[in-house]
């Protein structure tokens, strides 16, 4: 349970002042120019030894992807860019921060450039959320005019530029190099790596790309030492995390919460408890709905951070907590989940773009129970082989919650189609063996 | 370099390459869909993943991945197997399995692979997509539903041709490439895009359904409409060439060729003179060989050796060239020109009539200076080639060009203007080019024929290899002096002395009114001969019934360059050797054994008796055709700068349509069609 003064984003419900004087009161831009004077590579230092991992879903070490960075600034300039494309379902925890905590992302850009040595941020902001760009436009002109960013930013001789982007509504272009491709106005389409941003990144440049939440909590590890930041939560999974939670419960709302307690409480204090009680408890799918789901089981006792996720088999991913009752059809739920990615499937490599597409058409069978046993054996196999063959994550997307489904709830897909069958006639379709023999 | 294992095989790949070379090194057949050689790596097919042993993750497609040393790669383990099975699947769920109606069909890399490394049945069950097919100008039909999104022809596009008219729009399945407008795609080069595509989606429309890849015979050849000297492969079905496509040679067009040359194939059939003809009357009547023959000798027996001429166009070979500069000379004259256009050479030494830097010189250049010259339409595989140095990252690659500047030109240039006094400033170090040419290594020239044909040509050339001099584009290891030419014929001629010397007679004094009584034209077309006196006997050998034919007296019926094999030097001076692919039709003949037929019988004795003899011949006279390729050429070092100044009369481009430049294009209809849908693409652009 996180104490009330560990918490990050006071101003994280709106309650406050948004604008610089109230941020100010909170304590951001509290000399910042002694924080950037420590120099790159104790910030660095620092940000590695608190521990803090990226908060856009992958989970890497927000520090050393930082020192990834050329030490020294060659010819071509480098570029930090924010990923602010918030598009997972499930997830709305950057649009809290971006309207009621805009400076902590303004003051984290200008540290966290200082600490790669670039001296333009760009943010790149989901097309939808419009008012939120406007909130945060506000705040770069106020820290401009404050002349906390800009030329000499906060006294300290480094010169700083922060440029917002909005998005058109793709949901690929939250992925790293897709949204560098978008940034130099080309289709959002993610690229090949290697190479990696920090050697070859926007506009060819050395690049890092971090999380809203990443960037924005850096100010404040800085003030409180990492020590402070990695007393809270577990070893590896420090820290407090912004989390959303929604679904069948009695109150969804975000929330900051410490890493490494049990999914069970968080539902309980956070949500208000499961619609119904909790044996009224399906599923819960932890962190945004490419994350596989978890049955009433696992969620008694799993804990709520990276390494806890990823054991049960799951993800902690954006930690957009989606909570499903017994009322549920989960396979039409899993279903929908596939449409979207079908929907936001880029189509550049085949996988994915011809994959998303079938295992839909599948899934919207499955939902009717028009189907065969024999599919869902196939829907395994083909899901297995997007996972490990797409050029980005995507392929992960489309296939782990059908994976999940199946895992855990395969008896229920198998008697949905034994019912179809027992009132359509019961007709059997030429069986298609699971492993169909190959030749060569 | 790296050593990396595959399958057990050690090989050492230079460092930077991918695992896919690596594999191709070690004899692996790794099947791929997106991945081109000469386009950029898109890794999106994701067909040729292999396994690399003990990584994290273990599946890599193996076009994208770079070699680390050490590392071994399987390219055959159950996982990459099962990896190309469900790729091969994926594919296949959109792609319409409907081989026995399409085009590509024997010769499509999806229908190889899915035999090769597929599943043998399907698993899908669902409805496919469709997607509306595109209309992408007379030369490449569409199939679109057959796609499967390689976008290698949208990368040929955007980096070989350098017109960016393809591209994806929508996502995810609905991915579509597109031209964006319905327009004829606006590019020399479109043909190659039948070529890259994997699939039967871009298809050849003028040769749609007219034969399978597999009753076709192949027979090396050299493409005649430019001067590039591309290397073809004539295919070919009985009697008939069916389909032309470029043969790879990375010294000259890599992997390309011009549409021009691709798909004036149809004009081999049209118009064909088949058969001599006589003018008697005023009419031209059918005859036989015989009666051709001995009006021939009659004519010229009584014709005065200095009133008679030979004129060569553009697309014949060198035997036949010489053959009858043997001839002609035999009896008496040498009233020769292989100069159509009148361009003016300093034929002194061989490096100043030919382009010296070679095409792949082009990539090694680091400065250029185009001066009349248009390469786009003068040769669109080499302009492709600059494009190549272009857009290479490694180093700027500035270009100045001085001429007419018709279109885009698919690189950016400094359009000086097409004022050819602009030669004068750039000697004088007043052009702020020049700066950039002095501080090039490897600067190059090229000099084009719409300054060539003109009067103060012999001053434009002088100046401007004074210029090549003065910047040091000519060195021991470097010659940055280059000669653009049109004709397939012309360097070929040049070099076997095929103009007037002395006080002979060249093309301009043939064609005015009463200087000669006999005017012999080989293949030559692209003269005016509306001056030509009334009483002047025109004997036309050549293939097609074009501009000349009309005027002939007498018309010997030879073959094109699909029908005999000949020798060919490009503009590079490289020589190269065709082969013949068919007969020439009906009573038509090899050129030069027309020619030799008419020495037999005035009892002129040519030191030859077949074409191999004939070669021999031809390279004791003139040593340079002793072996095939390119050799480096002699310059003259030290050149005298010319009093004379140039005219100011602004450079004008010499190739008016591009699809219509000889009389085989011009029988085209399928360059007919692809002029008109340039001219109306053109008006639309103007109206914009």
């Amino acid at each position: 349970m996180l104490d009330v003064k560990d918490r990050i984003y006071v101003n994280l419900h709106g309650h406050d002042d948004w604008k610089l004087a109230g941020a100010r009161k909170r304590g951001d831009w509290d000399n910042t120019k002694a924080i950037l004077k420590l120099g790159r590579e104790k910030i660095v230092k620092e940000i590695i030894d608190s521990g803090l991992r990226g908060r856009g879903g992958a989970g890497f070490s927000t520090g050393l992807k930082w020192s990834f960075m050329p030490k020294e600034e060659g010819p071509l300039p480098h570029y930090l860019v924010i990923n602010g494309d918030e598009s997972e379902p499930g997830t709305c925890k950057d649009r809290e921060v971006l309207r009621h905590e805009p400076h902590k992302i303004v003051e984290g850009a200008l540290l966290a450039s200082f600490a790669i040595g670039a001296h333009v941020a760009y943010i790149y902001i989901r097309g939808e959320y419009y008012n939120e760009a406007k909130r945060l436009q506000i705040a770069i002109d106020e820290a401009y005019d404050a002349r906390l960013i800009g030329k000499n930013a906060c006294g300290s001789g480094w010169d700083f530029d922060f440029y917002i982007h909005q998005g058109a509504g793709a949901y690929i272009c939250g992925e790293e190099t897709a949204q560098l491709e978008s940034l130099e106005g080309k289709k959002g389409q993610p690229r090949l790596k290697p190479p990696f941003p920090a050697g070859k990144g926007l506009y060819g440049c050395p690049t890092t790309i971090n999380n809203v939440e990443s960037i924005s909590v850096t100010p404040t590890i800085m003030r409180k030492s990492a020590v402070w930041f990695s007393s809270i939560g577990r070893k590896n999974n420090t820290g407090p995390k912004l989390m959303a939670i929604s679904g069948h419960i009695q109150t969804p709302c975000v929330f900051e919460e410490a890493l490494g307690l049990p999914l069970k409480e968080i539902i309980e204090r956070h949500g208000g408890g499961v619609r119904g009680g909790w044996d009224n408890l399906l599923a819960v799918i932890p962190g945004g709905t490419s994350m596989p789901m978890l049955n009433k089981e696992v969620c008694e006792t799993v804990i709520m951070d990276f390494d806890g996720m990823r054991d049960a088999g799951s993800g902690l991913g954006t930690a957009g907590i989606v909570v499903m009752d017994q009322s549920t059809d989960l396979i039409q739920a899993i279903a929908r989940i596939s449409q979207f990615y079908k929907h936001e499937s880029c189509g550049q490599c085949t996988p994915c773009r011809e994959g998303s597409n079938w295992v839909l058409k599948v899934m919207q069978r499955m939902t009717e129970g028009r189907a065969e046993i024999e599919e869902i054996d196939m829907l395994m196999d083909v899901t297995k082989h997007i996972e490990t063959t797409t050029i980005c994550a995507m392929g992960m997307s489309v296939a782990w919650p059908v994976q999940a489904l199946i895992r855990n709830f395969r008896p229920m897909m198998e008697q949905r189609i034994m019912d179809y069958k027992k009132t359509h006639g019961g007709v059997i379709q030429v069986q298609v063996p699971a492993a169909a023999p190959v030749l060569g | 370099m790296v050593k990396v294992i595959v399958d057990g095989i050690p090989v050492d790949v230079p460092n930077g390459s991918s695992v896919l070379q690596a594999c191709e090194k070690a004899g692996k057949e790794i099947p791929r869909f997106c991945y081109h050689e000469k386009l950029s790596v898109a890794g999106n097919c994701r067909m040729c993943m292999v396994e690399v042993v003990g990584s994290r993750k273990p599946l890599v497609s193996s076009c994208t991945q770079p070699v680390m040393n050490g590392i071994e790669i399987r390219t055959d383990s159950e996982m990459v197997r099962a990896a190309r099975r469900s790729t091969i699947e994926l594919l296949l769920i959109n792609h319409p399995l409907d081989c026995p109606i399409c085009d590509q069909g024997g010769e499509c890399d999806l229908q190889d692979q899915t035999l090769g490394y597929g599943r043998d049945c399907s698993r899908f069950r669902d409805k496919k997509r469709a997607v509306t097919d595109k209309y992408l100008g007379p030369l490449v039909r569409t199939v679109m539903t057959r796609c499967i999104q390689c976008t290698r022809c949208v990368r040929f596009m955007n980096e070989i041709a350098g017109t960016a008219e393809l591209g994806g729009i929508y996502r995810g399945t609905n991915l579509e490439i597109t031209p964006y407008l319905e327009q004829a795609i606006y590019s020399e080069l479109s043909g190659n895009l039948i070529d890259v595509c994997p699939v039967g989606a871009l298809t050849a429309k003028p040769t749609a359904f007219r034969f399978r890849s597999w009753e076709l015979k192949n027979t090396d050849s050299i493409d005649v409409v430019d001067a590039l000297g591309t290397n073809i492969t004539l295919q070919v079905r009985g009697s008939e060439v069916l389909r032309i496509l470029p043969r790879r040679n990375d010294d000259v067009n890599e992997f390309w060729l011009s549409d021009k040359g691709r798909f004036s194939l149809d004009g081999l059939k049209r118009r064909r003179l088949d058969r001599p003809w006589i003018r008697q009357n005023g009419k031209l009547v059918e005859s036989n060989w015989d009666d051709a023959l001995q009006f021939v000798v009659d004519k010229l027996k009584s014709s005065k050796k200095e009133r008679i001429g030979a004129i060569a166009g553009n697309l014949c070979d060198v035997e036949s060239m010489f053959a009858l500069k043997n001839l002609i000379n035999k009896l008496g004259s040498d009233n020769l020109d292989c100069r159509q256009d009148s361009a003016y050479y300093d034929t002194s030494y061989r490096g100043h009539y030919v382009f010296n830097s070679t095409l792949n010189g082009i990539d090694e250049a680091d400065a250029l200076l185009i001066i009349g010259s248009f390469p786009r339409q003068e040769s669109p595989v080499l302009n492709a080639r600059i494009r190549k140095r272009w857009l290479s990252l490694t180093e700027q690659f500035p270009i100045a060009f001085i001429g007419e500047f018709l279109d885009n030109l698919t690189y950016k240039v400094d359009n000086l203007g097409d004022d050819p006094t602009l030669i004068h400033d750039l000697l004088q170090n007043k052009l702020l080019f020049n700066e950039t040419l002095n501080n090039a290594k490897k600067p190059m020239i090229i000099l084009g024929h719409g300054a060539l044909i003109r009067n103060d040509a012999k001053i434009i050339f002088e100046k401007t290899l004074a210029l090549a001099q003065k910047i040091g584009a000519i060195s021991d290891d470097w010659n940055g002096f280059n000669i653009l030419h049109h004709a397939a014929s012309r360097v070929g001629g040049l070099d076997i002395e095929f103009y007037p010397k002395n006080k002979s007679l060249d093309t301009i004094s043939m064609l005015e009114k009463g200087n000669i009584d006999l005017l012999w034209l080989l293949d030559a077309d692209e003269i005016d001969l509306t001056q030509l006196s009334a009483d002047c006997f025109v004997i036309y050998q050549g293939h097609h019934g074009d501009r000349s034919a009309e005027r002939a007296d007498i018309i010997l019926p030879g073959a094109t360059y699909t029908e005999k094999s000949g020798t060919y030097v490009n503009t590079e001076g490289r020589i190269q050797r065709s082969f013949r692919a068919v007969f020439p039709p009906g009573d038509a003949k090899e050129d030069w054994q027309i020619i030799s037929l008419i020495a037999q019988s005035m009892n002129i004795e040519l030191p030859y008796t077949n074409i191999y003899e004939l070669r021999g011949c031809l390279a004791k006279t003139y040593p340079v055709f002793k072996s095939m390729g390119v050799d480096k050429n002699k310059m003259c070092s030290s050149i005298k700068n010319s009093e004379k100044n140039i005219k100011k009369q602004p450079l004008r481009s010499i190739i008016s349509d591009y699809f219509l430049t000889n009389s085989i294009s011009r029988a085209s209809l399928t360059m007919q069609e692809c002029s008109k849908a340039r001219h109306a693409n053109l008006t639309t652009k103007a109206a914009e």
